[in-house]
């Protein structure tokens, strides 16, 4: 179910933007990828904290999951997080609409901007069953009730005992999982199998199971994506948010792409669920031209400001939360956006989260879709020293409304926007593989002036 | 011919290919920066160490290796790291042999040291089509050098050694077979092994030195990536082998590798004592 978040009209002086001067106007959110299982991982040297959201829709007592970790975990190294965090990443890092108005040619005077946002919400993703006892070759290295989940941690020599053992133990995993296993128990793997205790659950009061996290030291920078293919029908989509300290991860065993941003689009998309339509279109589009073969930078920013923000950045508590340890909780309650002197409800731009002394964040979003076929092994991640902004951001440009006999300026203009116009249909029309005379329909182009043949007037007479 | 007529072209075609076709995160800019900057760099080492019949291939060959292989966030990076590249291949010499394969160097300089630099090893994608393209292309050039036991035996080792390891991992045969496709047809890793390692300059000069050298390049690389879980295992353990070359050269000599039918540069340099070492 989409919810809207919030939905706001602002107005900015051109004085207060003067590097960017956009806004964003809507949202394709991870909701809109109903398939997508959204993971958190931050990561500084060997130290890593993972959150896992699930959206699981099922019957709780079925629900289970089976996540490798590479060594046993204690309880503390296990939390029950808050969705909330991802909600934030996500309306943080979301591909945007921004809008701008053409100034007036016939008047050269600073021009306004509107802004109507609308932030959605929510992910998914879940694994296998529920539990029990017997050991073939199945060790239960430590078991804990955290939140509303009972956690064993388990470590096993051969993978159809594995299997047997969650099966007897009444976890529903799917079939043929001793051979997706396999590979990690020989890695010398231990495996974090989660499921819903319902009693606790019931406590909890929340509808939706919680995100599990937790933390450990690793050489492997990396997601199991491949246990959880064996029960995958069609390509799955995995919405990653990295957060570093150093600059932007990308895959080191796949390609790693910027999906087409920073364009001009027809002003129609900013209708009803246009945007979020086309977002899903084009990355369907694009995931597709590179055979789901390729993952996808949707978003890397330092997550100490924004230009101009979808959403606040994350307070330093709320990075804690999502897991990034090296941010202090110190000047928790500090900055939360202070309306500007003079305009009640307007955020500044660039919101420092961070306080004194900020040590860097950094935010990749990943988006792949992938099948068992196109990603064969599981995907590797390296964190470069790359620090150059990116953000799927799409423009809409409003034309000035005016006559053509205006002034002198006014003819020119008006045919600059025609044509401005059909690049944007063209545009739209190659990223999404649509039909280009359905857009221009759309778009209502204004008519076209009656275009003279190219002979006419080559001999000094119109004829 | 010069083979390094053939691998200059090879660079060339790929390097517009991957720009055109992979989105390669390089700027002309940067690329063409680099090329000038190896160029002068090697302009200024030649009046500077007056050599003769020392050409401008090498640098270009630098030059390109680089742009095909690092990434950075600036513009002043690639020409700064070619220099750095150039001027290394003149300077750390040891009997008159550069020491670093130069666009290995740079690379490794440039990761370990500068800001804003990276490489990208899963860039080139998996493609079949491309992969195709740089072995054909690669063997040519290697075979022109007459050095190419070095490429091709470096990737049978590397990818024997995978194949190894996802035996005893105990995937079934056709997941075992798809993954390691999937890692022998990394485009990085061809490019290295026909580009990087087959580079007859700075392997040992003694065949049989230089197979043993070749093969304990792959063990690391090997290592590297599978055991310590890190990415680019080729491109460091060529550069952290690099300097046991000069002592299997001391324990068993062989004919140094002469480019064309002019003057070795190494000779030449080492005839002048203009190069300490």
């Amino acid at each position: 179910m989409k919810r809207p978040l919030f939905a706001a009209a602002l107005v900015l002086s051109a004085a207060a933007a003067h590097a960017f001067c956009g806004f964003y106007v809507g949202k394709a959110d991870a909701q809109l990828f109903n398939e997508a299982s959204q993971v958190i991982v931050v990561r500084d040297g060997d130290k890593t904290v993972v959150s896992m959201l699930n959206d699981y829709q099922g019957e709780l007592k079925e629900f289970a999951v089976v996540v490798p970790v590479p060594a046993v975990l204690q309880k503390g190294q296990i939390n029950v997080g808050d969705k909330k965090i991802f909600d934030r990443l996500d309306a943080y890092s979301a591909p945007r609409l921004a809008e701008y108005y053409d100034p007036n040619p016939c008047e050269r005077r600073a021009y306004e901007m509107r802004k109507d946002a609308v932030a959605m919400s929510a992910p998914m993703p879940a694994a296998a069953a529920p539990q029990s006892s017997k050991a073939l070759g199945v060790t239960v290295e430590a078991s804990y009730t955290v939140g509303e989940y009972d956690i064993v941690i388990l470590s096993a020599t051969q993978s159809d005992g594995l299997e047997t053992w969650l099966k007897q133990s009444g976890y529903r995993i799917p079939a043929n999982s001793a051979r997706a296993l396999m590979p990690y128990i020989r890695q010398n793997m231990k495996f974090f199998v989660a499921k819903v205790n319902l009693a606790e659950q019931a406590k909890t009061g929340f509808r939706m199971l919680r995100p599990l996290q937790f933390a450990y030291e690793s050489e492997k920078f990396m997601l199991p994506i491949r246990l959880g293919m064996a029960n995958a029908k069609g390509p799955q989509d995995l919405i990653a948010y990295m957060l570093t300290r150093n600059g932007r991860v990308e895959t080191s065993n796949y390609r790693t792409i910027k999906l087409p941003a920073n364009m001009d689009l027809p002003l129609f998309l900013k209708q009803g669920d246009e945007f979020r339509n086309f977002y899903k279109t084009m990355f369907g589009e694009q995931a597709k031209k590179e055979g789901l073969r390729a993952v996808f930078t949707e978003y890397f920013w330092d997550m100490s400001w924004c230009d101009p923000c979808a959403a606040d950045p994350l307070s330093p508590d709320e990075l804690r939360k999502a897991g990034v340890f090296w941010v202090n909780r110190s000047d928790a309650d500090a900055p939360q956006p202070v309306p500007l002197p003079g305009r009640p409800g307007i955020l500044p731009r660039p919101v420092p989260p961070m306080g004194g002394g900020a040590q860097p964040v950094m935010l990749t979003r990943l988006h792949v879709r992938y099948t068992p076929e196109t990603f064969p092994e599981d995907l590797m991640f390296q964190e470069t020293k790359d620090r150059q902004n990116f953000q799927t951001r799409y423009v809409l440009r409003h034309p000035a409304k005016i006559e053509p006999d205006a002034c002198a300026e006014a003819k020119p203009y008006l045919e600059g926007v025609r044509k401005r116009q059909e690049q944007e249909a063209q545009q739209l029309a190659t990223l999404t593989g649509g039909d280009i005379n359905a857009i221009r329909k759309k778009m209502v182009l204004p008519p076209v002036p009656p275009q003279k043949p190219w002979w006419d007037g080559l001999w000094g007479n119109g004829k | 011919m010069d083979a390094r007529f053939f691998q200059i072209a090879f660079q060339a075609a790929l390097l517009t290919l991957g720009v055109l076709l992979r989105d390669f995160s390089l700027l002309p800019a940067q690329m063409a920066l680099c090329l000038v900057a190896a160029t002068l760099a090697q302009a200024f080492w030649i009046r500077r160490l007056n050599l003769h019949g020392v050409g401008y291939l090498s640098p270009l060959i630098t030059g390109f290796g680089l742009s095909l292989l690092l990434r950075a966030d600036s513009l002043w990076l690639h020409p700064f790291v070619a220099m750095l590249a150039i001027s290394g291949k003149f300077l750390l010499r040891i009997r008159g042999k550069h020491v670093f394969n130069p666009a290995n160097f740079g690379i490794g300089v440039a990761l370990i040291l500068l800001p804003g630099a990276w490489v990208s090893p899963g860039q080139w994608g998996n493609d079949l089509g491309i992969a195709v393209w740089l072995v054909a292309l690669g063997a040519t050039v290697a075979t022109r050098a007459h050095r190419d036991d070095a490429a091709w035996l470096f990737l049978g080792v590397f990818l024997g050694l995978t194949a190894a390891r996802l035996f005893v991992l105990g995937y079934p045969l056709e997941r075992a077979w798809e993954i390691w496709s999937h890692q022998a047809l990394n485009g990085a890793l061809l490019l290295f092994a026909f580009f990087m390692i087959s580079d007859p300059m700075t392997l040992p000069d003694r065949p049989a030195a230089r197979r043993m050298h070749v093969v304990l390049v792959a063990v690391v690389a090997f290592i590297w990536q599978f055991v310590l879980y890190r990415p680019s295992g080729a491109l460091w353990a060529l550069l952290l082998l690099a300097p046991l070359v000069p002592l299997w050269d001391a324990i068993w000599p062989g004919k140094r590798h002469n480019w064309h039918g002019n003057r070795p540069l190494q000779n030449n340099v080492a005839m002048q004592g203009k190069i300490a070492g």
